[in-house]
């Protein structure tokens, strides 16, 4: 492991962002994910990229738009209150097709919140980013290296399908340090190669007998916006066939199931194994992407043994547990575990409702 | 294994650094797992400061835990705030040039070392959190102490007129943490 650093979630999200070949980053200041502009500033202009501070999230997302429409890997990042401003450009880029990868280090409840690390924006991001009901690939790390790795991938998978994709972190993830092993650089001639391809689509200047770019977030025609509309849900079906990532624990046996995505879920998986060291047979669903939601994970939970599904989050009330109960299809009861406000939730915690639970039979 | 740490202390004491230093000689010398939490808040010079380290060799859960095993206090507000948070069987470090407070309980181990006394003598008060990071070092031999030393070097060399300042700092908390060891 000599390779290995020892990085800031913000900074090794920036690195790894460079790495897979981002080069335009815009994005207005905001607790806690400021060490993203603030890395970016400094490394961008050293790979001949570019780097803008906004006058305002929604000059800076409309500065993405426009980069992405030009087939420029490019990136933005904000928390909370300041992903809200940036909705409607995040919209127009669904719409129009533009890939581009942002970040949300999450806060602590509506309006401005709290600056402390909670889940509160779970709807936001998998049920309404914007306006005009698009989805998107939402990746949730739990630690620093899956932060890096997410951000890493998440370049080519906008690029894949044309769509944006949200890296959905909190304050723990966006300001711990951890030890880390960044990607590969991608080349000059790499990114060249990359920005190449997007020809086809990108408006770059195309000569006149070249099929012209065209990025427009809407149509003029009922029957238009229709078969988009058609063609973007053929392609979250896609994404439900294709892009799921999840890790199961213990299913086969489990008396409980947690649920919990991100830090709640190092925290739950910490919870877990002393549980298990106890004798408790816990076992565990932690989504990876959040959307497309692991709902067939679900159908590995042995219904026989399994008296309860613990949804664990940092919101109240909870968001994620829609989607828990939708997947378990009430072949259980489905209970919940929750902090906000940027308090933390402890392992003590968990550990005190699953052992009410498991001791008191199913609520 | 697994050792959670927290230090807490005045902004300006360079609490965060001592957190910063022991979690990154962490990851440079030992494969275990290691994550370093700073506090982060309204936090000014004056105001309240802390960080969390915490090492394990397996996945770290929570790197902000309630409990700690081990807890360095820079200042008596924050041996107030926190003492109770120490795990029964820990250990306190505590600056006590300022910390006149004591734990209040017997099941925690408590290590004085006058941390800004010690950095007066050296000609700068900059140097107590190193001095601190020193003592702890020698009172815990968590890391080779060399190791710690390359990694303050290479953190903080950046100003060659520190240097010496730096491995002397160091030096003189080792000492003392090693003597209250040994006593």
């Amino acid at each position: 492991m000599s390779n290995k650093v020892f990085m800031k979630g913000c900074e090794a999200i920036a690195e790894a962002a460079v790495r897979a070949g981002c080069r335009f980053y815009a994005g207005y200041p905001i607790t806690p994910q400021n060490e993203i502009p603030e890395y970016m500033a400094r490394r961008l202009p050293q790979v001949g990229g570019a780097f803008v501070q906004g006058e305002s999230e929604v000059a800076s997302i409309n500065m993405v738009y426009g980069a992405g429409a030009g087939g420029t890997r490019s990136m933005t990042s904000s928390s909370s209150v300041g992903i809200s401003l940036k909705s409607e450009g995040i919209s127009y880029c669904a719409g129009a097709k533009v890939p581009m990868v942002y970040v949300n280090m999450q806060r602590g409840g509506p309006g401005v919140g709290t600056i402390q690390a909670a889940q509160q924006d779970y709807f936001q991001a998998t049920k309404a980013s914007g306006n005009g009901g698009f989805r998107m690939i939402v990746l949730a790390p739990s630690t620093v290296q899956e932060a890096v790795d997410m951000t890493y991938q998440a370049f080519d998978l906008a690029e894949r399908d044309r769509s944006p994709v949200l890296i959905l972190g909190d304050g723990v993830i966006g300001t711990i340090m951890e030890p880390v092993v960044l990607p590969e650089m991608k080349s000059d001639e790499e990114v060249a190669a990359l920005k190449a391809k997007n020809r086809e689509w990108a408006i770059v200047g195309h000569g006149r007998d070249e099929k012209r770019g065209y990025i427009q977030p809407g149509y003029w025609s009922n029957d238009m916006q229709e078969q988009h509309c058609r063609n973007l849900e053929a392609m979250y079906e896609r994404w439900e066939q294709n892009d799921v990532q999840v890790e199961e624990l213990f299913l086969e046996d489990a008396e409980m199931v947690f649920v919990a995505y991100g830090t709640s879920a190092r925290i739950a998986k910490n919870a877990l194994e002393m549980l298990r060291a106890e004798g408790h047979k816990v076992g565990m669903i932690r989504p990876k992407t959040l959307y497309p939601f692991p709902s067939k994970a679900f159908d590995h939970i042995n219904y026989d043994t399994c008296k309860c599904v613990l949804d664990i989050e940092m919101s109240i009330p909870a968001q994620m547990v829609y989607d828990v109960r939708m997947a378990v299809k009430g072949r259980c009861p489905v209970d919940t575990c929750l902090r906000s406000g940027g308090n933390l939730i402890e392992r003590d915690n968990i550990l005190g409702k699953a052992r009410e639970i498991l001791t008191g039979g199913a609520n | 294994m697994e050792l959670n740490l927290m230090v807490a202390g005045f902004g300006g004491q360079g609490v965060m650094m001592i957190g910063k230093l022991l979690s990154q000689a962490t990851c440079d010398s030992t494969d275990y797992n290691v994550t370093f939490y700073p506090s982060y808040g309204a936090q000014q010079r004056g105001g309240t400061a802390n960080c969390y380290v915490v090492i394990s060799d397996r996945e770290v859960g929570s790197p902000k835990p309630n409990i700690v095993d081990q807890l360095i206090v820079m200042n008596d507000v924050s041996m107030v705030k926190f003492r109770t948070n120490v795990q029964s069987g820990g250990i306190i470090f505590t600056n006590s040039s300022l910390v006149k407070s004591g734990a209040e309980r017997d099941d925690v181990a408590v290590v004085p070392i006058p941390v800004t006394e010690m950095a007066m003598e050296l000609g700068s008060l900059k140097v107590l959190n190193i001095v601190m990071l020193g003592a702890y070092i020698g009172y815990t031999g968590l890391i080779d102490e060399n190791l710690v030393l390359d990694c303050i070097l290479r953190l903080l060399g950046k100003k060659p007129e520190f240097i010496e300042l730096n491995k002397k700092a160091f030096a003189m908390g080792l000492d003392a943490g090693k003597k209250v060891k040994a006593a």
